[in-house]
């Protein structure tokens, strides 16, 4: 063998061994190295979850009554990846079906379709999944819907049905809590991809209210059955199969009879406001235990009905839901909306004149206006009573005391050139009653209101402060009077500053302050039980479906008023005069319980759609009895004119039903808690749940 | 021819075994080893899911083990004529292979599958792939050509590798009309292994690696690589290019071999292999089923066994004195090896995708017939090299 020969076999040799060693190199970073990878990609390959959804957990009042609890239904469900495929994509087998179950075809087309089909501004209903899930139409469907679409599936291509539970509201009471309870819809992209949460694509989960807050509680484990498929997706093998756990049950501190009582005041109270022509756009009413913060009823108007989730929602209550004309019924105006508390405030008022040293057993003037600047401030409700009590001033809702004693102390404070060391004894005392922060119910999406101090009037101009800055060149020529000029110069020069006119209103629950319904029914909470501020709580338990209880919600402390002794006497005193000789003297005059509160009425400087100047807010917050205070109850009619005669009359309508008032006697046998409110879990039976007393 | 007629009698009265005795054991071992665990893999691969459509679960394994007799039957009557005997026939074998792959390219007698015309169907469900035969008829060729006619250590001149190439490159432009450019680089590396083993003057060995790349550049600048060459390349370089065809492929099969991990799932249990997320899993992709079922030991003794064989073939190659024989050897080494790479390095996505099958292991008669042929040439070598 030549020695070239030689060589050249040992090269093809080194070349041999090479291409093995690439090999094994290339196996061992596979299977060693990466193998764990792979093997998860396998899986994902070869296994699918075949979800059976939970029976979800019912929510019930603090006596066991269901509000809102599952029963069997059955879906009906279009499967777009099949639809599509049809030659006029699916739309006479849409009709079909929608005609079948009793639904508009054009409701069941926007409701098939991705929320990105459809163009900006007509996706109400529209689906917010994806195309390859299936897309229920109703949960409603009966029997003989369901054994039509499966037995003529020829017919019906694409369409599927099956048995799933179901929320209905059993409304045993004729209570309807659709903003309380929240709504439970299908799983979205969104939720799939949140990492804290473990959703499965056929789930339904909650979307508001406190089917969102206990969703955890609730929605149980869906139960998984995981096959092993090939690739033509046929199932080859039964991997594993784990049986659904039902939720678990929550138990609330609402009553039911109570929260129809407080519906149907809150309704009583906005037709009575309408019926004397002013907007009354909507509304709340909120029971609440002075001691404990439990919340034992929570309305909010405009309602809406809650199964129309469940039986397929149409377009027109789709876009109902959230539309201006309809109200917003989507809106749950007690932790929502936000509103001037106007002379409801005065009680804070009287908080913060104690702290700057006024004597409240002391008279004051009580004037028709007061000029402070060059702006003159009328007394709102009331003319001119010459010197008169605090306490009285209270009662008829003086605001020119307020006027002075908040001028004054803005003038103490420094007035423009504010001092070192400010005493700013209102927003001290509103803040040390929570105004401007976010009370923590246990319910999402709560707003925090606005406290406007010195700190929020410098955030809010440098936010604005472009805006506030060129009024020369925004503003309609007509608009451009040296005055207004003038004004204009000084908001952007020291808008920051906080001016007297600022101060004064503020004094009044007026200007740029907002409180929430509920923060309204902490704060007289507080003021009836002596200064602790209690958190507002819905839920009161969580119970496994055999009784054991998983979690009991306890009383939460979230702080402490600055009230004394002195002062929370002269607050019951004198907003007990309030409904004894003051605005609300009419609405209860002779009513056996001895109700403390106060009317609000407030301005609201903006304008509705149509261009009409917005009527004032109508308030009353309350407590009672004075004797030994256990309820607040507060009511709000936005645009409903009048505190006393609107919404002070449903607060009295609320008490009536809670302590079983008629006329002027009390039957303790239909008061809604003859023996307190209860402290004790009850036994949940929801499919045999009745009312205790009609 | 005095001596000539004396072996192969002398032979003819050796006893079946008393020839087999004389075997390499080794490269026995490895092949045996191998056929077994290709047998067993081609079980694994088709059974569960001929049982699913309810069809006989040991179709292909029967015909499997048909194919592996009679491939063990012409790797003995192989070894029983000496080698360079065999040289006789090689024009009749070279000449059958070029009619072969000049036939596939007619219509209606040669057939496409995965993109090439290279098989022949016959009656029976029988298919034929002439390239596989033109292997060894090249190999047998040029090798003879190259070493004919010297005893001494006389290189072959420029003329003799000019007849070589001639010879070869006749079928080599047939397969890559095909096209199946898997089987062009393997002949291609035999025969550029043969020239350089014969001892011929290394600018040719150079040169024509250099027209290797050159050529293989041009092809594909020029188009003259089909679409579904470029596709697959493609989906190697990126595998969502053609998620659908081959880019699927590469990807399931990466990540069948991976998730069979270091012990594997066990033969007939892997769920990749018994769904069928592989195509092809019985025949190129064969090497997907070992990698799930047999995981890395698996694997790795498989590699091994290889490994075994072409030590065992170089030994062979190295020991013998005559230049053909060890020539048949070296081309014998340099086909397997390379079909063997391109074959389990394209299931682990180390190369691009070609459609050339696993020696010994995957599913196909042709080429199981092919390899066994040269697993006879590689005895037959050995035994007349005592």
């Amino acid at each position: 063998m030549s020695l070239r020969s030689r060589l050249n076999i040992v090269i093809v040799q080194a070349l041999v061994i090479s291409l093995m060693v690439a090999l094994l190199g290339r196996l061992f970073y596979l299977q060693v190295a990466s193998g764990l990878k792979y093997q998860n990609a396998a899986l994902s390959i070869q296994s699918r979850d075949v979800v059976t959804p939970a029976v979800r957990g019912a929510i019930t009042d603090s006596s066991g009554i269901p509000l809102v609890m599952d029963r069997p239904g059955m879906v009906i469900s279009v499967d777009r990846s099949v639809l599509d495929k049809l030659p006029d994509s699916g739309k006479s087998v849409i009709s079909k079906v929608a005609l079948l179950v009793g639904l508009k075809p054009d409701d069941v087309f926007i409701s098939t379709r991705l929320c990105g089909e459809l163009p900006i501004g007509q996706r109400a209903g529209c689906w917010k999944g994806t195309r390859f899930q299936p897309i229920p139409i109703t949960r409603t469907a009966t029997q003989a819907q369901a054994l039509k679409v499966l037995e003529n599936s020829d017919r019906y291509p694409g369409i599927d049905a099956k048995p799933v539970p179901v929320r209905s509201y059993p409304s045993l009471a004729g209570e309807n809590g659709s903003h309380v309870l929240g709504y439970v819809g299908s799983v979205t992209e969104l939720d799939l991809a949140n990492p804290d949460k473990h959703y499965y694509r056929d789930e339904l989960i909650g979307k508001s209210g406190l089917e969102y807050e206990y969703d955890k509680y609730l929605r149980g484990t869906a139960g998984i059955k995981t096959v092993i498929v090939d690739r033509k997706e046929a199932v080859t093998q039964q991997a594993q199969n784990t049986a659904p756990k039902s939720g678990f049950n929550l138990v609330t501190n609402l009553d039911a009879r109570l929260q129809a009582a407080t519906e149907k005041a809150l309704a009583t109270s906005v037709r009575r406001s309408k019926s004397m022509g002013y907007h009354a756009d909507g509304g709340a009413a909120i029971v609440m235990d002075v001691k404990t913060g439990k919340v034992l009823a929570l309305a909010s108007y405009p309602t809406y009905d809650p199964n129309i989730w469940q039986t397929g929602l149409t377009q027109a209550q789709a876009k109902d839901l959230f539309s201006d004309s309809a109200g917003v019924p989507a809106l749950i105006r007690p932790i929502q909306g936000m509103y001037a508390p106007a002379s409801t405030f005065k009680s804070i008022s009287v908080v913060a004149a104690a702290a700057a040293g006024y004597n409240l057993n002391a008279s004051y003037d009580c004037p028709a206006s007061v000029q402070i600047g060059n702006r003159v401030f009328n007394n709102f409700e009331v003319k001119s009573l010459g010197r008169v009590s605090l306490q009285k001033a209270i009662a008829v809702s003086c605001d020119t005391i307020w006027y002075q004693i908040a001028y004054d102390q803005w003038v103490k404070d420094g007035g423009l050139r504010p001092k070192s060391g400010l005493h700013d004894y209102f927003f001290t005392a509103a803040k040390g009653f929570g105004i401007g922060k976010s009370t923590g119910i246990d319910l999402p999406g709560e707003a925090s209101g606005r406290l406007p101090d010195r700190g929020w009037k410098q955030r809010y101009y440098d936010q604005n402060k472009n805006y506030l800055c060129n009024y020369s060149t925004r503003a309609k020529k007509s608009d451009l009077t040296p005055y207004l000029i003038a004004i204009a110069k000084e908001n952007c020069v020291d808008g920051y500053m906080l001016r007297a006119g600022d101060a004064v209103n503020f004094s009044i629950g007026q200007g740029d302050t907002l409180i929430t319904p509920i923060q309204m029914a902490q704060v007289y909470s507080t003021i009836a039980n002596g200064g602790t501020i209690y958190k507002p709580e819905i839920a009161r338990a969580i119970v496994k479906p055999d009784g054991t209880v998983v979690k009991e919600f306890k009383t939460e402390v979230t702080g402490t008023a600055p009230l004394t002794p002195e002062v929370t006497a002269f607050l019951h005193k004198s907003l007990r005069s309030v409904a004894t000789e003051g605005t609300a003297a009419g609405v209860f005059a002779g009513f056996p319980i001895h109700v403390v509160g106060k009317t609000g009425t407030a301005q609201d400087l903006g304008r509705n759609k149509n261009g009409s100047s917005k009527d004032d807010t109508s308030w009353f917050a309350s407590f009672a009895p004075v004797e030994a205070p256990q309820y607040a109850v507060v009511m709000m009619v936005s645009q409903g004119g009048f505190g006393a005669s609107v919404s002070a009359v449903g607060v009295h309508d609320i008490y009536a039903a809670l302590y079983g008032v008629s006329g002027s006697t009390i039957d303790p046998k239909k008061a809604i808690f003859p023996d307190g409110i209860p402290s004790q879990l009850p036994k949940i039976d929801v499919k045999n749940a009745k009312l205790a007393k009609p | 021819m005095r001596s000539r007629q004396f072996i192969s009698r002398s032979h003819r009265r050796n006893h079946f075994f008393e020839n087999f005795s004389q075997w390499d054991r080794l490269l026995n071992f490895s092949v045996g080893a191998l056929s077994i665990l290709g047998t067993l893999l081609v079980w694994a691969a088709t059974k569960s899911w001929f049982a699913n459509q309810g069809l006989d679960p040991q179709y292909y394994l029967k015909r499997h083990v048909i194919n592996l007799a009679i491939g063990i039957a012409l790797a003995y009557g192989t070894t029983l004529i000496d080698y360079r005997l065999l040289r006789a026939y090689t024009p009749i074998v070279w000449g059958l292979a070029v009619l072969g792959l000049v036939a596939v390219l007619i219509p209606h007698i040669g057939s496409t599958i995965n993109g090439a015309r290279a098989w022949i169907a016959l009656p029976g469900g029988f298919n034929i792939q002439p390239a596989e035969l033109a292997k060894i008829g090249i190999i047998v060729g040029i090798s003879m050509i190259l070493a004919e006619k010297r005893d001494s250590d006389a290189n072959p001149n420029d003329l003799d590798v000019l007849k070589a190439l001639a010879i070869a490159a006749i079928p080599i432009v047939l397969i890559l009309i095909q096209p199946d450019l898997g089987t062009v680089v393997i002949i291609s590396a035999a025969v550029v292994a043969i020239i350089a083993t014969s001892g011929a003057p290394t600018r040719w060995v150079v040169g024509l690696l250099l027209v290797a790349v050159v050529g293989g550049l041009v092809a594909v600048k020029a188009g003259v690589v089909s679409d579904y060459q470029v596709k697959r390349l493609q989906s190697f370089v990126d595998p969502t290019a053609d998620p659908q065809m081959s880019g699927y492929q590469l990807r399931q099969s990466r990540i069948t071999i991976g998730s069979g991990g270091i012990i594997g799932k066990g033969l007939f249990s892997g769920p990749q292999t018994n769904g069928r997320f592989v195509p092809e899993q019985q025949t190129d992709f064969i090497f997907t089923v070992a990698g799930e079922e047999l995981g890395f030991l698996g694997c790795g003794f498989i590699l091994l066994c290889f490994g075994l064989f072409f030590a065992r073939a170089f030994t062979i190659a190295k020991r013998t004195n005559d230049l053909f024989g060890r020539l048949v050897c070296v081309g014998v080494i340099a086909w397997f090896a390379f079909q063997t790479f391109e074959n389990i390095g394209m299931t682990m996505g180390l190369v691009p995708m070609t459609g050339v099958p696993l020696p010994f292991m995957s599913y196909g008669g042709s080429s199981m017939f092919a390899n066994m042929i040269a697993v006879g040439l590689l005895q037959n070598v050995h035994l007349r090299a005592r």
